[in-house]
């Protein structure tokens, strides 16, 4: 059973709103540190939480929607092969293994080996209580490259992880919702979604 | 194709630009057959709206014929002759499916739902031709638009309709609607509209339709208060008036039962040094303009309701917070959700309840485009509604 993470045992705001996150509370990330970064934002979407979580576990499919990962190669059913786009045209790769899978619920991955920039994740799909589809959360924990410094660069280049979490959450969306990423570029800068 | 380009504050031009294509499968081309020049395009020239881009197309009152359509597109043919609202809207979120189509949460794209998200705690919903924070989205004041989402948005006029009795259920008619919808008319009612503008023009022509007894029009512009009288509405001329004591006077002492505000202000708060400065500048109005929601709340009879078309987008200044909790007043505003009423006002225009083209004071082919900004801008008293043909042939 998947739980919202609380920032704290006595109120009810999740972790994603705390003023200083602790990553160790984000469960399901390997070896927490406690100033790991830690992202973590969620959208409703009006589709049922099976069709969002096979959709996600096809791992291949999140480049459709995730501006910044160029692709993930399926190594097996479990490690997959990371390539990701970083500021300055650049790409870092790294190996991620599923470390928790709970069909239609909640998936959980982390960076495994020496990755450049260590990180894990996990989305959870729960019923909206009130019928309104699926709140998706996803929780992202990083070991920021370069520390403040990087993760300055990254935020110029729109590519700092909070703000490419809600990117990214923002076009999940509209691909399950509507079945295209909203965009008012020319087909040549339009982001792919097939 | 041809295309009315945003250039910078009071210089818009006709230019050359890449012709639209489809992107997405839901998508589809319409060649403009007319296409409006809306007071909220004024904000843009005058610059006002934060976020817009030298070279953005500018539109958002348009109507023509599919000459394309996408692979998913399951609604419209190549030939239809369609209405566009301004309001791009999935069809498919929470809020559509609740009708509340301005409120779309999918029809931004992520970047820049994100500025809006950051000025209003929530992404804005998207819209054709109005800057960068409802989408960065081309718009209709061109020969060819793309519209996303197009078997939710455009309605399909019917042969021989002509291009000006429906041209305005894009924007102006369903906003001047729900401007009245919002003041839940009850029988006996009276309803003051300050602005009679297009929308507030045809906000009167709505209360009427929706059983107000009387509507009284407040502006300065004496042949706008003609229009306002030929609608069936009152006058009062706030240059040569107090208002306030004279809708007191008129409505035997109790108040207006609804009021409309349907000026608005231009943006405020976006940057302070900025406002204070444009507003010193704005010709005649740009003072006024802040005034007249206070005017509204201060007027409005205790327990009644305060409907508010007009565009605002930043914070207000000496808000008169006290008057409308103690006198209970009920606020109800926002943009239209214009596919919500396509059909209903469609309808209504084809049986002759609603008859908008009494307000087109000018047709001018698109390449005149700057010219009809010019004079919507600086000659509000005459020019009361600016068409654009793109087909129309260019006097010598």
């Amino acid at each position: 059973m998947t739980e919202f993470l609380k920032r704290t045992s006595y109120d009810d705001a999740p972790l994603s709103s705390a003023k200083h996150p602790d990553a160790t509370r984000a469960e399901g990330s390997a070896t927490p540190r406690r100033d790991d970064e830690v992202v973590s934002r969620t959208v409703t979407i009006n589709r049922p939480r099976e069709e969002l979580y096979r959709f996600w576990r096809e791992l291949s499919n999140l480049p459709r929607f995730m501006q910044n990962i160029e692709r993930i190669d399926r190594i097996d059913s479990r490690r997959s092969h990371w390539v990701v786009l970083a500021p300055g045209h650049k790409t870092v790769e790294w190996d991620s293994t599923i470390t928790a899978d709970v069909p239609g619920e909640l998936i959980a991955w982390c960076s495994t080996g020496d990755a450049s920039v260590r990180n894990s994740g996990r989305v959870e799909f729960r019923d909206s209580p009130v019928g309104r589809g699926t709140e998706v959360t996803a929780t992202i924990v990083y070991d920021p490259p370069l520390g403040a410094l990087g993760k300055l660069v990254a935020k110029l280049f729109a590519r700092e992880p909070k703000i490419q979490t809600r990117q990214d959450l923002r076009r999940f969306k509209q691909l399950m919702e509507t079945g295209e990423v909203a965009t008012a570029q020319p087909p040549e800068a339009a982001p792919r979604a097939a | 194709m041809r295309a009315l380009t945003w250039q910078g504050r009071h210089d818009v031009r006709v230019e050359t630009v890449p012709d639209p294509q489809i992107v997405n499968p839901r998508d589809a081309i319409v060649r403009v057959t007319s296409t409006a020049i809306c007071g909220s395009d004024l904000h843009l020239y005058d610059h006002y709206i934060p976020t817009l881009k030298s070279g953005d197309v500018l539109g958002h009152e348009f109507m023509g014929e599919v000459v394309e359509v996408g692979p998913a597109n399951k609604k419209l043919k190549v030939g239809d002759r369609v209405v566009v609202p301004f309001v791009i809207a999935c069809g498919n979120c929470f809020f559509c499916q609740k009708q509340l189509y301005s409120a779309c949460d999918n029809s931004n794209p992520a970047e820049t739902a994100d500025m809006s998200e950051m000025l209003y705690g929530y992404a804005m919903t998207g819209a054709f031709g109005y800057s960068h924070l409802t989408g960065g989205y081309a718009g209709g004041q061109a020969e060819y638009v793309r519209v996303p989402y197009s078997d939710v948005g455009p309605i399909v006029i019917p042969p021989g309709v002509d291009d000006d009795k429906v041209l305005f259920l894009s924007d102006i008619l369903p906003t001047g609607w729900m401007a009245a919808e919002n003041c839940d008319i009850e029988p006996g009612d009276t309803v003051a509209v300050w602005g009679a503008g297009p929308v507030g023009l045809l906000a009167i022509q709505s209360a009427f339709v929706l059983g107000a007894e009387r509507v009284i029009a407040i502006d300065h512009y004496p042949h706008r208060l003609e229009l306002a009288k030929s609608q069936g509405a009152e006058v009062i001329n706030f240059e040569e008036v107090r208002v306030r004591e004279a809708l007191v006077e008129m409505t035997g002492g109790i108040g207006p039962d609804a009021c409309i505000d349907a000026v608005g202000l231009e943006s405020h708060g976006f940057t302070l040094d900025n406002v204070v400065d444009e507003i010193k500048t704005a010709v005649k109005l740009g003072t006024d303009r802040p005034h007249a929601l206070r005017q509204v709340i201060l007027a409005c009879r205790k327990a009644g309701r305060v409907s508010i078309p007009g565009v605002y987008g930043g914070m207000a200044d000496k808000f008169p917070i006290g008057a409308l909790m103690e006198k209970g007043l009920t606020v109800k505003t926002g943009q239209t959700h214009v596919q919500r009423y396509s059909e209903k006002l469609l309808a209504m225009i084809l049986e002759g309840k609603l008859e908008p083209t009494f307000l087109i004071s000018h047709r001018l082919p698109l390449e005149r485009a700057p010219t009809g900004y010019k004079m919507f801008k600086e000659q509000q008293n005459d020019c009361t509604k600016v068409v654009l043909k793109p087909g129309l042939k260019q006097a010598a």
